[in-house]
């Protein structure tokens, strides 16, 4: 019988190899989301990390998606370039029917929910935290799906240690109908969070804005950061050998 | 919620040192020439930066085996899609090929792959390939285990619009520097230049590269130091 031998050898993966869960190698860190006043802003660094190298500084981890979202990720970068491709294809077939419609981020945050999920089943995740942002017809949506397929949407949200140390700061000082400015202000005070206190956190960031308008994804910048405490200077006096 | 197990499971160190540097005009490419198993040196002389198409190049790091399957695959790929095309593959082509491989079978393979090239429409170009699949364009790129110890070095010594010379002193000295601290690095450094006039080869043998702290000069034999004119103190 030759059904035992029906194994499919093409380059693009073996089929029949079992595919399992893998683990992650270049990784990018925290992304932090909130809803503002006229759309959505999202804030990530452009770090990614090799284990616990610094190795890339230099990688876009948010992109906009069609006309009305952008993307946000964090996890294995290689798995976050395919989703891009994916979404590629999805947008080009929407466009394709040139029938005046467009997918907005509540049917492509639920694309990516079903793809997640769907590979979750598989034990074959997308090493990826996602988050979805996006203003159509002039509703705000923020959603965000993690590698196992957990999907919600809120009007604040963060990936990775964002969650620990973004999310607090959010809950207390988020409010309905913020400025850009505020905005802008309350994003970079959970990045800088993230910096003192995430190690893989680089000091390189880029923020988006998506607005009814459109999009805007800033030039990549630093953020100044504060060592000036004077427990700082001298945190050992008094208690020789401690830190 | 995210399962970070990027420490605990830190991807192993590949014997090797590539590197791939961008310059006014084209890229030049480097590599040690070191192959271990376990370790014993199979190959003390290997070429590791191998030809994808006239214009492109790949450095190749991690398994031999999958490094050099990969590369061949591509190249098989590439000459059909040349010959298509009816020009040169770009260098952008050549680096989506080698990650479209690297991604599909990334459970199976282990190599980190260096892809850069000059095509008429970008210039000179250089792709990191990691392990995983990620693509990336850099300036310049580092791999394998050597680059551990040159993050730093090139943090302080790459600058921007370098010349051809300056680029390839640069990543001489780069794996120089690597084979004096990596054990999986050795032999000698082999470069390959790669811009609109075409492809330039050179070949620096071990005995022809810089001496670094506690190195020291090779001699002959003990007896030419013993019966040198001037009797010197023996150096430690």
């Amino acid at each position: 019988m030759d059904s035992n031998q029906a194994k499919q050898h093409n380059l693009l993966g073996s089929e029949a190899a079992s595919e399992r869960t893998l683990y992650p190698y270049v990784t990018g860190s925290s992304v932090v989301a909130i809803k503002y006043k006229d759309g959505i802003l999202m804030a990530a660094d452009m770090g990614g990390s090799y284990g616990s190298t610094l190795r890339y500084k230099s990688v876009e981890r948010v992109k906009p998606i069609g006309k009305h979202s952008i993307l946000g990720a964090s996890g294995e970068i290689s798995d976050f370039q395919e989703i891009l491709r994916s979404l590629d294809e999805l947008i080009l077939y929407d466009n394709m029917w040139d029938d005046g419609n467009s997918l907005g981020p509540k049917e492509v945050h639920s694309y990516l929910t079903r793809m997640m999920y769907n590979r979750r089943n598989k034990f074959n995740p997308l090493w990826n935290s996602l988050i979805l942002g996006g203003v159509k017809n002039g509703q705000k949506y923020l959603g965000m799906v993690s590698m196992i397929g957990v999907n919600f949407e809120d009007n604040h949200v963060a990936t990775g240690f964002g969650n620990h140390l973004a999310r607090p700061i959010l809950r207390d000082e988020w409010h309905e109908n913020l400025s850009f400015e505020d905005g802008v202000k309350l994003l970079e005070k959970c990045m800088r969070v993230l910096l003192y206190r995430d190690r893989s956190a680089v000091n390189k960031l880029q923020i988006a804005k998506i607005t009814e308008e459109g999009v805007t994804i800033s030039q990549p910048y630093a953020l100044k950061t504060f060592w000036g405490f004077a427990a700082f200077e001298n945190p050992t006096v008094g208690a020789e050998g401690s830190w | 919620m995210d399962l970070i197990k990027a420490d605990l499971n830190a991807p192993h160190s590949m014997g090797t040192t590539i590197i791939g540097v961008t310059y006014n005009g084209g890229v030049v490419l480097g590599a040690d020439s070191r192959t271990s198993t376990g370790v014993y040196v199979a190959n003390r002389a290997s070429d590791k930066i191998t030809q994808l198409t006239d214009n492109v190049y790949v450095c190749r790091s991690g398994s031999a085996a999958d490094s050099q399957i990969v590369s061949d695959y591509v190249r098989y790929f590439l000459h059909q899609h040349t010959i298509q095309l009816g020009q040169p593959a770009t260098v952008k082509v050549a680096a989506n090929l080698v990650r479209l491989i690297a991604y599909s079978n990334k459970n199976m393979l282990q190599t980190g792959l260096i892809v850069g090239g000059w095509d008429k429409y970008e210039g000179g170009k250089i792709y990191g390939i990691p392990l995983g699949g990620t693509i990336i364009e850099q300036p310049f790129a580092i791999g394998g285990s050597g680059s551990s110890y040159l993050y730093g070095f090139f943090d302080q010594a790459w600058k921007e619009g370098m010349t051809k010379d300056e680029a390839e002193q640069l990543v001489v000295k780069a794996v120089s520097l690597a084979i004096a601290r990596d054990g999986a690095s050795g032999g000698v450094v082999r470069t390959v230049i790669i811009n609109s006039e075409g492809v330039t080869r050179n070949f620096y043998p071990g005995d022809k590269l810089p001496l670094w702290h506690e190195e020291l000069e090779p001699q002959n034999s003990l007896l030419d130091i013993l019966n040198s004119t001037i009797p010197e103190p023996m150096h430690i």
